[in-house]
């Protein structure tokens, strides 16, 4: 029914005249016409904007938003302020295409590289490029960053997001390098079978800290031990949590990555979402996808236009590493507009808070009967075995409307808090787990 | 230009405030603490809106006016769909959440794999790629798989014709194959004995865009697609250009045995000034046993995802199961037109294009003058040589009426070329207004070159100097 067309059935015909046509069929007489279908496309008829919107709310109303969300394992439940929400729908912003033409997109491009800007300083890195599609693509293209000739082994351990890993091997399996898998001891990366397995072939270590179960490496550890072997150190990342930890920069780390999805993006079960990418100076042609930078115009004033394009695949073609156009370029955006709504102090609380939360929830559950798996440090994330199978868990907590941890084997299990989880919705369920277990 | 928003930072200002936190301390080993504050902007909320709202009078998008940008299939985004996807019901579930706790979410991913099967003529549907070229890359890795899983490893090239995006031969190599680009005949379209030269079995595969990045429909589109299988390898498509044949023709009655979508182009999704966008990618059944992991499949018992166990699988290509809420958007679009709608649709993308096309043709020459689909590309050629001014120019000169300037300099094979695509939400005055400015911009480039020259005047900022922005790299604000 709807078909946001402007023209009048009228103006069409007057048109199509002009151009010596009758029907609109005609218009496709060049084409093989045993290639012209026959029949209407086996779908419904269009409906009214009143029809479509209440099927639209019908299949929204069958998904179950919980009240309290204990669920992370790389997406969470962040408080995105009114502010984030309506600015970033601007439709200036949502309905532009790429800004390939600078002066008719100084705001899009400047706000690009405001973007960049903050992602620098929150990682302390140099460079950054404008996203790519999410953490996991953003950790695929990482690797293209950093492998030479004569270098082609990344070394990942096993405590780095399993989606993030899996993403890694897809986008390499053609390519002739090698993922390296490294133990992990109290849920950390385990520093003796790492040294065993560096060599002069390796590329890069590639950890994610906070790591997936939660804990803190020792970052500046593994950066001397990965550069003394030649080897880069990827360093991924949630960019929340660096409003209270040192910079990846501060630990030596060269590139920083990861999945900003924390920063004003709602869970929107997985996308869209934004991955960021940040590497030192000397790295930045070999960042892929688009960067802002700043130049001046004709009359020597500041202005804003895509830069370095001699990386990318318009220009490069086959010879381009990524083949990356479209981003999240609007993702990115919201997360500028969430850094900057929340601001250094607000950063540092929402990381904090969400830690301290964390912790008081880890200590009730270990009061309870559940024992922390790792006796390793941990932020906002933590592994609990329990003394009833996850399953168990999973359902008492629905039945009062939260989402609980995400079950990594029977009874283990992955928490997460952020500044959202309030002490009074974990005593809540903490009291449901006494009953559950009594 | 504005300040930045880091210039309008003032030490200790602050918009967004949280509540005292209501557990206690907790003291982390001082080697994994920050020691300063990162150096983020210090604003109110005031602050931010103004900022941003002056950062949105200098942008542009389809809502500020015509944007016929070609290949990027800038039509009107819909109200509608950006409601929809702000459904509580849709962004506040978790990727991770039990299937059984988000059949809403299954059943609308479900409709909109089975709608774009139906429109392309395929058999199965991911949605997991976020992005046209992300897609290229997955297609391009299923057909590897195929390949492999038949021992047939020594097909280690992928053609591509010289008018293609740049994208196509970008995926081919992230799938570690060698490019071999193929000329276009002096019809725009495949040249098919060119084609035949380099057709052999180490081929895996031939990438089309159908109607091609000339807007030019390729009428031996069959023979070529029997040559390439009759040497065994698998035809791919580009859908960057689908919106000139929704519900007239189908790339799987083609021949095609992958496509990927743009649902930020021919589905209404907006393109958010670069992104997210959506590339679902369209498969015949002998290629859905390598769908990548996170592809929904309906099974006799409900709902799974493709995982681990699937071990033909290419594996996973992004975390989770696709850009949901831009799909949530498409699915609404497809409602909404549904199959009498996208037809028309489409039809009057093409009728759009050919009228302006009619209109332009005594102004610039185009490049290639028979019927063309959803878009056509004029040369500047000649009136470069005869004024000197170029394509860039006429560009630059068309940013002070309100409007988009036309893809420039691509494809690739055109000398001084504009690719013009009006869409089908575009009205015949809009076309009009364009088409009379350009005129106008032609006459002026003989009257008075300097003024063109000189353009744009109304613009925040005048020519940027995209020179010095690469030798002299300013990547992120400088703190003083």
């Amino acid at each position: 029914m709807a078909d946001y067309l402007s023209n009048t059935p009228n103006q069409q015909e007057v048109m199509l005249k002009e151009l010596g046509f009758n029907t609109l069929e005609e218009l496709y007489s060049n084409l093989p016409q045993d290639l012209i279908l026959q029949r209407p496309l086996n779908l419904e008829l269009g409906q009214s904007e009143f029809k479509v919107l209440d099927t639209l709310k019908e299949l929204a109303s069958k998904n179950k938003v919980y009240k309290t969300i204990l669920r992370g394992a790389g997406v969470e439940h962040h408080y995105i302020p009114s502010v984030v929400k309506q600015l970033s729908n601007r439709e200036e912003f949502v309905s532009a295409y790429t800004p390939y033409q600078s002066e008719l997109s100084q705001g899009i491009l400047q706000s690009i590289f405001e973007y960049q800007s903050s992602m620098c300083e929150i990682t302390g890195m140099d460079v950054c490029n404008a996203s790519v599609y999410d953490g996991a693509t953003a950790a695929a293209e990482a690797i293209q960053m950093v492998i030479e000739k004569n270098k082609r082994k990344i070394l990942v351990p096993k405590n780095i997001h399993p989606q993030v890993v899996h993403v890694m091997k897809t986008y390499t399996q053609w390519l002739n390098i090698e993922i390296v898998d490294v133990e992990c001891k109290e849920g950390v990366v385990d520093i003796d079978d790492l040294k065993s397995k560096l060599s002069d072939q390796s590329a890069a270590l590639f950890i994610q800290h906070p790591n997936y179960f939660g804990c803190l490496e020792d970052v500046q550890d593994l950066a001397q031990i990965a550069h003394s072997f030649g080897a880069k150190l990827v360093q991924y990342t949630n960019p929340m949590t660096l409003g209270y930890l040192k910079s990846p920069r501060a630990n030596g780390v060269d590139i920083a990555i990861g999945e900003a999805q924390p920063l004003g993006i709602p869970m929107s079960y997985g996308g869209p979402f934004l991955g960021f990418m940040s590497a030192s100076a000397d790295l930045v042609r070999r960042l892929p996808g688009r960067i802002a930078g700043q130049t001046v115009d004709e009359n020597g004033k500041r202005a804003f236009a895509l830069t370095l394009q001699a990386r990318e695949q318009h220009i490069r073609r086959e010879k381009a590493s990524s083949s990356i156009c479209s981003n999240q370029a609007l993702m990115a955006l919201t997360a500028s507009m969430y850094l900057a709504s929340v601001g250094p102090s607000g950063l540092k609380e929402v990381a904090e808070y969400s830690m301290r939360k964390a912790h008081y929830f880890a200590n009730e559950l270990v009061k309870l009967g559940f024992k922390l798996k790792y006796n390793s440090p941990f932020f906002h994330e933590f592994v609990t075995v329990g003394p009833v199978e996850n399953s168990v868990i999973e359902r008492s907590l629905d039945e009062i409307n939260v989402l609980s941890g995400l079950g990594l084997s029977s009874h283990e299990t992955l928490w997460c808090c952020t500044e959202t989880t309030k002490k009074e919705d974990i005593d809540r369920v903490i009291s449901r787990l006494k009953e559950v277990l009594s | 230009m504005s300040q930045l928003i880091f210039e309008r930072s003032v030490p200790f200002r602050r918009a967004v405030r949280f509540d005292a936190c209501d557990v206690p301390e907790v003291v982390l080993d001082e080697k994994y603490v920050r020691q300063s504050k990162a150096r983020l902007p210090e604003v109110s909320e005031v602050d931010i809106v103004r900022h941003y709202m002056e950062l949105s009078r200098y942008s542009f998008g389809v809502d500020n006016g015509f944007y016929p940008l070609g290949s990027c299939t800038m039509k009107y985004n819909p109200k509608l769909n950006e409601f929809t996807a702000s459904l509580d019901g849709f962004t506040t579930i978790h990727p991770d959440q039990s299937l059984s706790s988000v059949t809403g979410t299954l059943e609308l991913m479900d409709n909109l794999s089975i709608s774009l099967s139906e429109i392309t003529g395929m058999d199965a549907f991911t949605l997991q790629p976020a992005a046209g070229a992300h897609g290229e890359f997955t297609g391009l890795l299923l057909i590897r798989a195929y390949h492999n899983a038949h021992n047939d490893n020594k097909r280690t090239k992928v053609i591509v014709p010289d008018s293609s995006h740049g994208t196509n031969p970008a995926s081919a190599s992230m799938a570690g194959y060698t490019v071999v680009s193929v000329p276009s005949n002096e019809m725009g379209g495949v040249d098919v004995e060119a084609l035949k030269a380099v057709l052999n079995d180490e081929v895996a595969a031939l990438m089309l865009t159908n109607p091609n990045t000339l807007g030019l429909f390729d009428p031996n589109i069959c023979e070529i697609s029997k040559l390439v299988h009759d040497i065994g390898g698998l035809l791919y498509y580009d859908g960057a250009n689908l919106n000139a044949i929704m519900g007239t023709a189908r790339p799987g009655d083609m021949g095609f045995d992958v496509v990927h979508l743009n649902l930020h182009k021919t589905f209404s999704t907006p393109h958010g000034g670069g992104g997210p966008g959506s590339g679902p990618v369209g498969v015949k059944s002998c290629l859905v046993p390598y769908l990548p992991q996170g592809t929904l499949i309906k099974e006799t018992y409900g709902y799974r995802y493709i995982d681990e166990r699937d071990t033909l699988s290419i594996g996973r290509m992004r975390s989770y199961y696709g850009n949901f809420l831009v799909n949530v958007r498409a699915y609404t679009y497809i409602l909404s037109l549904g199959s009498d709608g996208l037809k028309t649709a489409s039809q009057n993308a093409v009728l759009n294009a050919n009228y302006m096309m009619n209109a332009l043709k005594d102004t610039f020459p185009v490049a290639y003058p028979q019927t063309c689909m959803h878009e056509f590309v004029v040369s500047l050629a000649d009136l470069k040589k005869e004024t000197g001014i170029n394509a860039k120019d006429i560009c630059k000169a068309l940013l002070d009426y309100q409007m988009h300037p036309p893809t420039m300099y691509f494809p690739l094979i055109v000398h001084e070329a504009l690719m013009i695509e009006p869409t089908e939400t575009e009205s015949k005055e809009s076309m009009d207004n364009f088409i009379q400015v350009l005129k106008d911009l032609k006459q002026l480039a003989y009257d008075n070159p300097q003024k063109i020259l000189n353009a744009p005047y109304t613009t925040p900022v005048k020519r940027v100097d995209d020179v010095q922005a690469a030798r002299n790299p300013i990547l992120k604000f400088q703190h003083k």
